[in-house]
């Protein structure tokens, strides 16, 4: 079982672009900025969206538009979980999860909802659940009609962050126990993480970087997946022993090629000081504290200048070198700390 | 202020003359009239079948509507709301046009059936239907419109075909529009003059509808008018107070 999808969709002025492959049991992630195409590529996925290429999934084609072909979405048995859970209004809980079932609905419908724990909301509105149970309950609408495809649209990022845990948990368990194949839309890393086999990184309608979540947050290879990763992340031309950036900047870095490369340096890797400092660490650029942001124990500083960095020190570091947004400061990184890896 | 106290006064001093010059003590007795209960029972009779044939041709035409986009939207709409706002008589004319015996439908009508519409309760009840249902339909065009898709999107992800997508899901979260669109469209059939009256006459016991036999009375027997008016009067009022927050709230 697999799934093969290469979909081109082009409206108003936006293009999505993408050709992915997925395999059975796989969960994959879909993660991106707003507005790159994330919700597009599922809509078209469930055939909501009229696509130019083709869509088949285990050697049934959903969509191809050289023979004109478009399976509509109710014929698809494909499962769609949305952000806010769309449950249907004037139906009871137990109607909501037994709609998708032909025979015995309410029967089945009513032992899903027992085995989850919501039993005794089988005879609520959805107007009176809370927007866990709402979104569990919408979770187990699809399930119950055992789809071969599950696509899930950032489905707890509607949620509290109170409870964003709990049902997190329970989507795990959920789909670990799902037998088809699960893509799952979302723009919280730690959900794709949580959650997903592999991520795909889509970013303005195709994607940038797919791989396990481990190779793709150590190798990022955009922006966005480096802030994600909490990195820094430079792009330059390799030099031999340096990297030169764009604006001139040289990065000292032992083996950096003579192709365009990308580094990444950890913000616990750059190190701050008032004066500039003498010694081991061979990068050392001058710098301006842009502002600072407090995360536990850590403040994580970003820096201007030459080499824009964010640094992350600790919260007496601050303090002892008097800095806040405006302060000069010199930073250090020692080649060793640098990673580098074709772009 | 003194214009707008004005404006209001317009409004409100012919309300109050009808409501002045009531015969009270005589309002059982003139509903209870031959003719005035027969021209009650043939307008419940009437408007209520414009309504119901409102419903069963409305509620299609909004979907199509709510579902065309660009130049044919525009058409499809001018051509529903047409009668909202061409005068009456206008509208009655054109339907003896269409449905007369030398009519556009009307003529092979007559001569391959025998079948004669104008100056009938039929004809009536047509009249009554080209003029109130644009209200239904732009009432469920509305509803459809701010109706969030995504309900009948999870409805097909979840397997259902068009028909159980309409009547499961479209329909039941339809009903406040529907119910709104279809006391609209009655208020209007009900109150149904000009229409009527030249595509339909007024024969009383056939035709006569209430707003005919107010107009006829008010020269025979002004009580009876009067006593009608404030029949029409009161079903307006418990309509807009019924619909207040349907439709005349605040959005």
């Amino acid at each position: 079982m697999s799934l093969h999808a290469t979909i081109n969709v082009e409206r108003n002025g936006f293009a999505l672009s993408v050709d992915m492959t997925v395999f059975d049991g796989e969960t994959v992630a879909v993660l991106g900025p707003n507005g790159a195409g994330k919700t597009t590529l599922l809509r078209a996925l469930a055939g909501l969206v009229r696509i130019t290429g083709h869509v088949e999934l285990d050697g049934y084609v959903f969509d191809d538009s050289a023979t004109n072909r478009h399976v509509p979405t109710e014929e698809r048995q494909v499962g769609l979980v949305f952000q806010d859970h769309v449950l249907f209004p004037h139906m009871t809980v137990l109607q909501n999860v037994a709609f998708g079932l032909r025979r015995d609905g309410e029967r089945i419908a009513g032992a899903w909802l027992e085995r989850a724990g919501l039993g005794d909301k089988a005879n609520a509105l959805p107007s009176q659940l809370s927007g866990g149970q709402a979104q569990r309950v919408a979770l187990l609408r699809t399930l119950v009609t055992e789809p071969r495809l599950l696509l899930l649209d950032e489905p707890l990022s509607a949620l509290d962050v109170s409870i964003r845990a709990e049902v997190r948990r329970e989507l795990a368990r959920q789909l670990a126990a799902f037998k088809g194949i699960r893509i799952l839309v979302t723009h919280d890393p730690l959900e794709a993480i949580a959650l997903a086999d592999r991520l795909v990184v889509l970013e303005r309608g195709k994607i940038v970087q797919s791989g396990s979540p481990i190779d793709v947050t150590a190798k990022p290879r955009s922006r966005f997946v480096a802030d994600l990763a909490g990195v820094n992340l430079l792009r330059g031309r390799g030099r031999g022993d340096h990297i030169e950036l764009d604006n001139g900047a040289t990065i000292a870095v032992p083996g950096a090629g003579e192709d365009d490369v990308f580094a990444v340096i950890h913000p616990h890797a750059v190190a701050l000081y008032r004066a500039k400092p003498e010694g081991t660490p061979r990068n050392v650029w001058p710098a301006r504290v842009e502002d600072l942001d407090l995360h536990a124990e850590r403040v994580r500083v970003r820096l201007g200048g030459p080499v824009p960095l964010v640094a992350e020190v600790t919260t007496s570091a601050v303090r002892d070198l008097h800095l806040e947004p405006g302060t000069d400061a010199w930073v250090a990184v020692k080649a060793t700390e640098i990673s580098v890896y074709p772009a | 202020m003194a214009l707008a106290g004005l404006g209001l006064l317009l409004f409100l001093l012919p309300l109050a003359g009808l409501v002045v010059r009531a015969p009270w003590g005589q309002v059982g007795q003139e509903l209870l009239a031959p003719q005035t209960a027969t021209a009650l029972g043939l307008s419940i009779f009437c408007s209520v079948t414009a309504t119901a044939i409102a419903l069963v041709l409305g509620i299609p035409l909004a979907l199509v509507l709510s579902r065309t986009t660009g130049t044919l939207r525009s058409v499809l709409r001018a051509l529903t709301t047409l009668p909202m706002v061409l005068p009456p008589v206008v509208g009655g004319v054109a339907l003896l046009l269409a449905f007369g015996r030398r009519g556009l439908i009307g003529a092979p009508l007559y001569q391959l059936f025998g079948v004669q519409i104008p100056f009938t309760t039929t004809a009536a009840v047509i009249a009554e239907t080209f003029v109130a249902m644009p209200f239904l339909v732009i009432a469920i065009e509305g509803g459809l419109r701010s109706l969030d898709q995504r309900y009948e999107e999870a409805a097909r992800a979840l397997g259902a075909n068009s028909w159980k997508v309409f009547a499961r899901v479209t329909l039941p979260l339809l009903r406040p529009a529907i119910f709104s669109g279809a006391v609209l469209c009655w208020a209007r059939a009900l109150g149904e003059f000009g229409a009527t009256i030249t595509f339909a006459g007024n024969l009383p016991g056939r035709t006569q509808t209430v707003p005919l036999a107010v107009y006829i009375a008010l020269e025979s027997k002004p009580e009876a008018a009067i006593v009608l008016s404030l029949v029409l009067l009161a079903v307006s009022l418990a309509i807009l107070i019924g619909l207040r927050d349907r439709w005349l709230g605040e959005p």
